[in-house]
């Protein structure tokens, strides 16, 4: 609670000054791959004979995602689970290596709030004009100036949420459908709530949707190792005996400063300057660290220009920064934990990439009817009739041959509809299927086997195990 | 904590007990924005939808009617409109999924019955359909499967027909319902000629009978009794009148497959033969359903149940 009393604390707002450096230009390069992607994959056109021509699309309508020559169907749903599975173990596995490296290059509140800064930068000028601008009452100057910024980021929002939708439907009639009033009401409805979100996130909420909102940062410290990588401030040398100072008459070069106690740090505040998230990395790790680097680029700035050695502020474990005399840093990875995760990552990819390729081209599912469970005819021949459901998951027409096995092939009454029958591109058929047996036979008859052939892959057919119900001998009380 | 930490809550002034005092904590804004927004909220909801009640009247709501298309008690279709309520929305919606359904229902209306089960798609919507067509009308007698009850209503999906099991003839059975009855033979027969005569009924189906009584009875079967006139002199039955082919094991009014003993069968026949049928009644659908919903019925109970001829 703050001295004045008041219960909640007013958000301190954060003017980044740019840097230059190695972790800079990594971040800016995977902003320019990740907007790359985002924006322009529902644009890449792709051959499919059964739907739209979109690479990438999540077709709610006909319940399939086409994900470029792979066909997802409903019955897939489980190869999210293990995506989901792996995705986490991914981010436990890196968390463990390097800290927050999600948080900070990869995920799309870093990625957005990223691009909204480059444009506040763009329009407003660096730190010291940001924060002059902010200060100064509003005039023309200020109304263009902020008023572009935040323009410019509703238009970048709005365009996010487009492209969202756009994975959707098929994007180049959903562009046109969309400027002409005549796209479904749902679309303007979700463009709208995620230009607004994305607005709100990245241009209004920022660094707190990382302290406040996101879950991630309060249970880093359960997924930190002593020997995990985060930028560190090397306390020894940067304070020394007498604490950082910053460069006076006297203690300018390193030898005056440690004549006299004083570390290497010159209290520039550089490192805070360009923090996203206003973290001052010298009070050591804090929660609302989200390990982008830039202060580590910011230090090594200062150090340059000094001509002192760089590594004040670095990436490093806790237990190298902390120990009598620090090492290079390095990646440990000889630990149970990065292991187990290491171990459950490639077990369950193996699984997921096992689980596609093996897929067969078509989904059969056979469900029997049960009301009645069989039935006599006048023959005295017992029938049992089974729903043959029929998913053609190949991108032509198929034509498929039911076929029994293990009772006698002419058991098999398919009644009016056709065997063998075609079903198109990514339909499917539910077909009525007849079983009848002589008496004798279905009281042996427990199981039987139905064998599903398409014309295009005949050597390996469906083959799906169904039971045949009877009044079985050791069943009936009667006997 | 010591006594002398200050407390940093904003009070009213207001202490009791030496140290209880009442606090004045503001609400959070962003509390304070989303009741304001309930508040907008629920003025644009008063608006818009019926909302306040006025003496035995209520406000009805603006700009936000429903129209759609109902059918009064004599058949007419009239247009309404009306303030929003939720049985209205929900004939509109019915009205939207009538008219989804009406690319199919006109097909099957252009398509020739036998053609019907030809067609992939029709055969689809078929199954579909049928299946509440019949669930919401013939399940209540032929059960939801199908399988009928003995002593009540026919098994559909055996491929034993009483009025036979084509396409016309289901279709005409359900358009125009059927009358089965058979006459009674207390007091025409003596009860032990019933007896002779049920236990030749048992041995047509080679059920346990006595053999020297269904000597008899066949004699009665083909000569007193008259029972060639409507089951034939094979026994096997007429469809043109409904009457059953007594030589399969296929039973409709004398449960005799559910009695385990000789006697039981035997009596479940006599009790047919001495009251007569008169339970035989199916309903006339023709007034009730639309032809094509009565062509959908016939490919469904044809096809899908699967016992058709």
């Amino acid at each position: 609670m703050s001295e004045t009393g008041a219960l909640y604390q007013k958000r301190i707002p954060i003017y980044t000054r740019s840097v230059k450096g190695k972790f800079r230009n990594f971040k800016t390069g995977v902003l320019i791959l990740a907007f790359s992607i985002f924006f322009g994959l529902p644009w890449l056109p792709w051959h499919r004979s059964s739907a739209a021509a979109q690479a990438l699309m999540f077709d709610l309508e006909s319940r399939r995602f086409f994900i470029f020559d792979l066909v997802v169907y409903p019955q897939d749903i489980f190869w999210l689970a293990l995506l989901l599975f792996i995705a986490a173990a991914f981010l436990f596995f890196v968390t463990g290596l390097v800290g927050r490296a999600w948080c900070g290059y990869f995920c799309f509140q870093t990625l957005w709030l990223d691009c909204f800064m480059f444009i506040e930068h763009f329009f407003q000028g660096e730190r010291p004009a940001r924060m002059r601008l902010a200060k100064q009452s509003w005039n023309a100057e200020k109304i263009m100036k902020v008023g572009g910024s935040h323009l410019v980021m509703l238009l970048v929002s709005f365009w996010t949420g487009f492209t969202f939708i756009a994975y959707f439907t098929y994007a180049p009639d959903f562009f046109i459908n969309f400027f002409h009033g005549a796209a479904h009401p749902t679309a303007y409805f979700s463009v709208l709530t995620l230009t607004l979100t994305t607005y709100a996130a990245g241009g209004v909420a920022r660094e707190q949707i990382c302290t406040y909102i996101c879950p991630y940062a309060r249970f880093q410290s359960v997924m930190y190792e002593q020997d995990t990588l985060a930028p560190s401030y090397d306390l020894k040398r940067g304070e020394g005996a007498a604490g950082r100072v910053a460069p006076k008459a006297g203690i300018k070069t390193q030898e005056e400063r440690q004549s006299k106690g004083h570390g290497d740090c010159i209290d520039c505040g550089f490192c805070v300057q360009v923090c996203p998230t206003g973290v001052d990395i010298r009070k050591g790790l804090q929660y609302q660290c989200i390990s982008c680097g830039l202060c580590v680029d910011a230090c090594n700035t200062i150090m340059d220009s000094l001509g002192w050695k760089r590594g004040l502020i670095r990436y490093d474990s806790e237990r190298n920064v902390h120990s009598p005399a620090p090492a290079k840093p390095q990646l440990k990875w000889k630990n149970l934990k990065v292991i187990g995760y290491a171990t459950a990552l490639i077990v369950m990819s193996a699984a997921l990439v096992y689980n596609i390729g093996t897929r067969s081209d078509a989904e059969v599912r056979i469900s029997q009817v049960r009301q009645p469970l069989f039935i006599h005819l006048s023959d005295e021949k017992i029938r049992n009739r089974y729903e043959v459901h029929i998913v053609n998951k190949t991108e032509h027409d198929e034509s498929y041959t039911i076929k029994v096995h293990g009772i006698p092939e002419d058991a098999l009454n398919m009644g009016v509809e056709p065997n063998p029958m075609t079903i198109r591109a990514g339909k499917d058929r539910r077909v009525p299927v007849k079983v009848d047996l002589d008496e004798h036979l279905a009281e042996k008859t427990r199981e039987f086997d139905f064998v599903i052939v398409a014309k295009s892959n005949p050597e390996t057919p469906v083959v799906r195990s169904v039971h045949f119900n009877a009044e079985h001998q050791e069943n009936d009380e009667h006997h | 904590m010591s006594q002398e930490q200050k407390s940093t809550v904003q009070t009213t002034g207001h202490v009791w007990d030496d140290d209880l005092r009442e606090a004045t904590n503001p609400l959070p804004n962003w509390w304070l924005w989303t009741f304001y927004i309930t508040i907008i909220f629920a003025i644009v909801y008063w608006v818009l939808y019926p909302a306040w009640p006025i003496g035995k009247s209520f406000t009805k709501g603006m700009g936000n009617n429903i129209s759609y298309t109902a059918k009064t008690v004599d058949g007419k279709e009239v247009q309404k409109s009306t303030h929003w309520n939720m049985r209205a929305k929900l004939m509109a919606e019915m009205n939207e999924a009538q008219a989804a359904q009406q690319k199919y229902v006109a097909k099957v209306a252009a398509t020739p019955l036998a053609d019907v089960p030809k067609d992939a798609e029709l055969m689809q919507f078929v199954q579909s359909s049928g299946k509440t067509l019949f669930s919401d009308n013939c399940a209540a007698c032929h059960q939801a499967g199908g399988q009928g009850k003995v002593g009540m209503a026919p098994n559909l999906v055996d491929d034993s027909w009483i009025y036979g099991g084509s396409y016309e003839k289901i279709n005409e059975t359900i358009t125009n319902g059927r009358n089965g009855m058979m006459p009674a033979f207390h007091g025409v027969l003596t009860d032990e000629k019933i007896t002779q005569v049920a236990n030749y009924v048992l041995s047509l189906s080679g059920e346990p009978h006595n053999a020297e009584a269904a000597k008899a009875g066949d004699a009665i079967f083909h000569g007193e009794g008259g029972c060639l006139v409507c089951h034939g002199p094979d026994a096997k039955g007429n469809q043109d009148l409904g009457s059953a082919n007594l030589t399969d094991k296929i039973w409709l009014w004398a449960n005799v497959p559910a009695q385990s003993t000789p006697e039981g069968k035997l009596d479940e026949v006599r009790k047919v033969i001495t009251a007569g049928v008169s339970r035989g009644k199916m309903p006339t659908w023709g007034g009730r359903l639309s032809a094509e919903q009565i062509k959908v019925l016939t490919v469904y109970v044809h096809d899908v149940l699967g016992g058709g001829k």
